[in-house]
């Protein structure tokens, strides 16, 4: 795993965007730019680590307060800009190792700001806008239901360094009274309980996995490769439709979500007669 | 359990009065009961019916394979009826079962019963929704899939709430943590008791990840008086609190659905609590009742939605 979350984020904004700076007003943690896409414009938005920021649980590439409040913001500038025009796709770079875990933001009530920016991209999606994930680098708890997993489309690099879970390996063993090693066997054996992308894949909840090399330096070629791939995953959002069905709909979970789609079978059929 | 006419019949003795506690007395607990029995207390009586009960058997697939029982109803209940006669859908987690957390079946039975509320309401049929949130979010053995449904939860939530109200119900023991508080952010309104708790991070984690000098998960005072019911109503991050009384909380949630949408969700004020988090002085920690001052006194000062 890499040693700091957000590095990787950082590098592939500047590759993508040309820039590496917070918009004005916006704390050094988000980054938000427009950058071309194909024959368009698509809005950027990476949250990076930030050692001097406000909030101390919130330097090393959480999502916090500041955080998700700058990105609803900058979520919403689009929406706003774009209703009655072309919807510009969306790509969040997501890098983040989770939520802030701090005393300051449970009083602050950020259970409100996640939600606040998971609304932002869900109804940036709704109302038409491509909203395409990148992960590049980790995509932990709420970090990443905050910051990403609203998105019409995800694609992941294809990449040891990049793990898309529900809480980190350390955590996670403490709070199921588990060890390390042991959360490890399970994740070989448990599909959904895993730190491999390849098994995250299996759930069929990403769009791809992008095998680019040495995702820490993006190469000109790696960039305008994931460049090709975004804007062919723009393409099939638009294509798609604007809620979440495709990924419950998808190969892999008609292999991996059972039990999940003979709940929803049973549900649909019954709230009829009901 | 204490045998309410006992307590009546002594409180008269020691007070000479038989009216003086009657309604603390009197009433029946919500949180004694569990998540069906809640859910059914809030329909209009012969009104509602279970779907995908715990005869239908949809279990998790992944809890066996790792030695825990699985339940029948994935600790998700689903009641499809009527309250005050407005057509609504309950949908309850019993914190009893695994705290109440979210797995792939009772994910897929909550996304499943919101989107139906939402293409029933979309064809002209208004049918809102009341969550009973007892939960500490994903359910760890399902890890993965677990984040996968909230993220499915919350997109299905936007499609209702498009339409028609969803009403967050948080009582206790358990309370509403984790990925789940987000679902209860995106609510229409929140009713908590004293005894409930809602937050991202429950204090026990942040002692893990930061350190108990950040927080001192021992501290159950510390505890309540950020995340519990009085201080997120008080501070405005929730609507109303409850005693933990079966009918005053059945009569604020019909009291919400009558009021239907309100004039702007909490979650889209994003400005205003954008400027509220800039006003913070992050330096040291915050202090709950003073932050529920300032809240409370700008929501009055035109802040209320």
């Amino acid at each position: 795993m890499s040693a700091q979350a957000g590095i990787r984020g950082k590098a592939w904004f500047k590759a993508l965007t040309g820039k590496d700076q917070p918009m004005d007003g916006d704390p050094g943690s988000v980054l938000t730019s427009e950058a071309a896409l194909g024959n368009e414009t698509a809005r950027f938005l990476c949250v990076v680590p930030n050692p001097q920021a406000r909030f101390p649980c919130a330097r090393h590439g959480e999502v916090g307060l500041e955080e998700a409040y700058t990105l609803a913001t900058r979520l919403r500038e689009v929406i706003d800009q774009d209703a009655n025009g072309n919807k510009r796709p969306i790509i969040a770079l997501v890098d983040v190792k989770s939520q802030a875990y701090g005393r300051r933001e449970e009083t602050a009530a950020i259970f409100l700001a996640a939600a606040a920016t998971a609304d932002a991209y869900a109804t940036a999606r709704m109302k038409g806008h491509p909203v395409v994930t990148l992960v590049v680098g980790q995509a932990i708890s709420g970090g990443f239901l905050t910051h990403g997993y609203q998105a019409n489309r995800i694609l992941a690099f294809d990449d040891s360094d990049v793990v898309i879970h529900a809480m980190h390996k350390e955590a996670a063993a403490r709070i199921t009274l588990r060890s390390v090693a042991d959360l490890e066997r399970l994740g070989h054996e448990i599909v959904p309980m895993s730190y491999d992308i390849h098994d995250f894949a299996k759930l069929g909840l990403l769009h791809k996995l992008l095998h680019v090399d040495n995702p820490d330096s993006p190469s000109a070629a790696a960039v305008a490769q994931v460049r090709q791939e975004l804007i062919e995953a723009v393409a099939d959002a638009r294509a798609g439709s604007e809620d979440l069905s495709n990924r419950f709909r998808s190969e892999g979970a008609r292999q991996m979500r059972l039990a999940g789609l003979a709940a929803r079978t049973r549900m649909e059929k019954e709230w009829m007669t009901a | 359990m204490i045998d309410r006419r006992v307590v009546v019949q002594a409180t008269a003795e020691v007070t000479g009065n038989p009216e003086v506690f009657p309604a603390f007395v009197n009433r029946e607990s919500f949180i004694e009961l569990k998540a069906r029995d809640r859910a059914q207390k809030l329909m209009d009586s012969g009104s509602w019916r279970e779907l995908v009960d715990s005869f239908e058997r949809i279990e998790s697939p992944w809890l066996p394979e790792q030695g825990i029982a699985p339940q029948s109803d994935d600790g998700c209940i689903v009641l499809k009826g009527k309250i005050a006669g407005m057509p609504a859908v309950i949908i309850a987690l019993e914190g009893g079962f695994q705290a109440g957390s979210m797995g792939e079946v009772s994910g897929a039975k909550m996304t499943a019963a919101l989107d139906l509320a939402a293409r029933d309401s979309d064809a002209g049929k208004t049918t809102a929704a009341v969550l009973l949130l007892e939960t500490g979010g994903v359910r760890l053995q399902e890890a993965n899939l677990g984040l996968a449904v909230i993220a499915e939860v919350i997109s299905s939530m936007l499609f209702l709430r498009e339409h028609a109200p969803i009403i967050t119900v948080i009582a206790g023991t358990v309370g509403c943590f984790g990925g789940m508080s987000l679902v209860a952010g995106l609510s229409s309104y929140i009713i908590m008791t004293r005894e409930a708790r809602l937050g991202l991070n429950g204090a026990e984690v942040i002692e893990q990840e930061s350190g108990v000098e950040e927080f001192d998960s021992s501290d159950r005072a510390l505890i309540w008086a950020i995340n519990g019911g009085e201080q997120r109503v008080g501070m405005g991050v929730a609507d109303e609190l409850v005693d933990d009384d079966v009918q005053q909380i059945a009569a604020v949630v019909r009291k919400f659905l009558e009021a239907g949408l309100p004039s702007v969700h909490r979650s889209r004020q994003v400005e205003l609590y954008r400027s509220r988090i800039a006003a913070l002085n992050a330096v040291q920690q915050v202090d709950p009742l003073s932050l529920r001052q300032q809240w409370s006194n700008a929501t009055k000062a035109g802040g209320r939605r």
